[in-house]
């Protein structure tokens, strides 16, 4: 099963298409770590850098409507060669939820006004997450700060991450 | 209690429940691309299982880049190639007889009322058009796919979107599309089936149909449906003649499908299109849509006319119907992809073909390229582009580009002046759907 910890990188905005997480001149690339270095590459975000940002970090907490657009499942994999396994945000795009958890990652949904309190709490601070996927719970900690939150994802999700993806789950049963 | 189409078709695919409201279908159709499915048939040999779940309901086009415009894009091709071969898939669209993949399929008669559909393309919401359930989906769900003939969804909620009213001259299902993602938003829809109905719609042809059901992704939707009625019925009957007696025949064993009179909708919109005008998005989210005559006078560096959207031969039509005798700006370039070989032909045996290239259009063959900045007309950094394809996301036609989009009328006559412009004061009369 994969880790679902790490740094935290806030992207403090909705509707973050799969474009902007990774563009399209890329898709020729039939091996997923070779996104690697192209993970964000065209997102205008006040303050963000992808070349600065993106460095260290295991997690994305974000806002509403994440990875709309297209099916690409390289978004993900642009994640995931990064080290990045888990984004929190107020929604998700459905295809790109799915994509997640599909590959064993995880896109878990947390209320509107938690998002926007951990953003305001965390976001200006050097910020880690850890996860407790037995006890539903996000441990964040900076500088002196910590809270702990629960989460829930349902019993068929938490299999996909179990098996390791979709097709893992879907070969053994169907 | 009524069921909705979607529920129908659901009810009658479902293999298992795992839990809740998650559903195992089994898929009448599995299409395939050269961008998101070579990974999908790599992983496979990986795992030592290349295999397909039944050639006859694999359907496979190189679309996105084509012809191949480097080693990497002929090397997907080879990938796709080799594997159709392998596997014994028939219905595989090499160079010269492919087209966009949401324009081929439908052509070849491959979307059915009923049928469950997956890509790795966002757009296979498309197929909708016929009263299938086809959904975008990412490379594993392919992959599961193409194995085992299975995909997994969330039970779907419907929308219902009535529309109503007239639609005024110069204005298309396009503009309607426009402007109900303008108010639905492009979260609006998510996890969801939007389903059109009301006089508007079923007054639409499939091609118009196509085009709302092919953007019902951007307001979110999983899919968007039509319920087939004798317009469906009469597109497909060259495919479907030996199955039926007659097109009443064929009518009355589609309508099944369609939703229950007391079926229950997650909700429904009333969408009066009687006072619509042309639309056209501004900045980088499909929900940001005004009137032409707001943005008017916008100037634009190319106009692309082409897509899954808007590439089909009525799109071609309408836009060779403004363009007729006229010459585009000489401040912009004009891009034409007629979306199959088929409607390239229509266009060239109907002179459409001849009018774009008289006002100074480049035409193309068949590609999705330009759409998603990957071939055939991708923008430079700061260029705008009057497009009437599907997204207008930040750099989506090129980095650093802007994308405007729009109807194929619109599209035309923003060619000719060189800045966004309403067609209407070109054809001077009603435009059809």
């Amino acid at each position: 099963m994969k880790k679902f910890e790490g740094g935290v990188l806030f992207l403090d905005r909705s509707d973050i298409n799969t474009d902007e997480i990774i563009p399209a001149r890329y898709l020729t690339e039939n091996d997923k770590n070779a996104l690697k270095p192209y993970l964000l590459e065209d997102l205008e975000l006040s303050g963000f850098s992808a070349q600065k940002d993106i460095a260290g970090k295991g997690v994305i907490i974000t806002r509403g409507n994440f990875g709309c657009g297209s099916s690409r499942e390289h978004a993900p994999w642009a994640l995931e060669a990064n080290g990045i396994h888990l984004v929190i945000g107020e929604s998700f795009a459905r295809i790109f939820r799915q994509n997640m958890f599909n590959c064993g990652m995880m896109a878990v949904e947390l209320p509107a006004d938690t998002i926007d309190r951990l953003i305001h709490k965390f976001a200006a601070m050097d910020t880690r997450l850890e996860t407790d996927l037995g006890k539903n719970r996000f441990t964040i900690t900076a500088d002196g700060a910590r809270e702990e939150i629960l989460f829930s994802i349902s019993e068929f999700d938490r299999e996909l991450v179990a098996a390791g993806g979709w097709v893992d789950y879907a070969d053994g049963k169907y | 209690m009524g069921r909705t189409l979607a529920q129908k078709i659901f009810d009658s695919h479902r293999i298992d429940n795992p839990c809740g409201d998650i559903h195992v279908l089994r898929l009448d159709a599995v299409f395939c691309h050269e961008i998101t499915t070579p990974i999908a048939i790599n992983d496979l040999i990986h795992r030592g299982k290349d295999r397909v779940f039944d050639p006859d309901k694999i359907k496979v086009v190189i679309d996105h880049v084509s012809p191949a415009k480097d080693s990497k894009t002929a090397t997907q091709g080879k990938i796709l190639r080799e594997w159709a071969r392998r596997h014994h898939i028939a219905d595989f669209f090499d160079i010269g007889r492919n087209g966009v993949c949401h324009a081929l399929f439908p052509e070849k008669g491959f979307a059915r009322p009923g049928f469950t559909i997956i890509m790795g393309d966002s757009h296979t919401c498309t197929h909708g058009a016929f009263g299938a359930f086809a959904a975008g989906v990412g490379t594993t769900d392919l992959e599961v796919g193409i194995l085992k003939g299975v995909c997994v969804f969330r039970a779907p909620e419907t929308v219902r979107v009535n529309i109503t009213g007239k639609l005024q001259p110069g204005v298309y299902a396009k503009d309607v599309i426009l402007s109900l993602i303008g108010k639905m938003g492009v979260n609006g829809a998510t996890n969801k089936v939007i389903e059109f109905g009301g006089p508007v719609m079923s007054a639409m042809s499939m091609e118009a149909r196509m085009t709302l059901c092919n953007m019902a992704v951007e307001a979110g939707a999983t899919c968007g449906i039509c319920a087939p009625d004798m317009t469906t019925v009469k597109y497909l009957w060259p495919f479907i003649q030996a199955d039926y007696a007659s097109t009443a025949d064929a009518l009355a064993a589609f309508e099944v499908w369609n939703s229950d009179p007391d079926a229950v909708y997650d909700g429904v919109i009333e969408h009066n299109v009687g006072n619509l005008e042309p639309m056209v998005t501004f900045e980088y989210k499909p929900d940001q849509v005004k009137a032409v005559r707001e943005m008017a006078g916008t100037p634009v560096d190319q106009i692309y006319i082409g897509s899954c959207t808007n590439g089909r031969i009525e799109d071609l039509r309408v836009a060779a119907r403004v363009l007729d005798g006229k010459k585009i700006s000489e401040q912009v370039r004009g891009i034409v992809s007629p979306a199959t070989p088929k409607i390239y032909q229509q266009a060239m045996q109907e002179g459409i073909l001849q009018i774009f290239l008289s006002a100074g259009f480049c035409v193309t063959n068949p590609t999705c390229g330009a759409c998603l900045g990957m071939s055939n007309g991708v923008l430079a950094e700061g260029e705008v582009c009057a497009s009437t394809t599907n997204r207008n996301f930040s750099g989506r036609m090129g980095r650093g580009g802007m994308v405007h989009l729009m109807s194929p009328a619109t599209a035309a006559a923003t060619a000719v002046t060189g800045c966004i412009t309403n067609s209407e004061i070109f054809t001077g009369q009603r435009g059809e759907l």
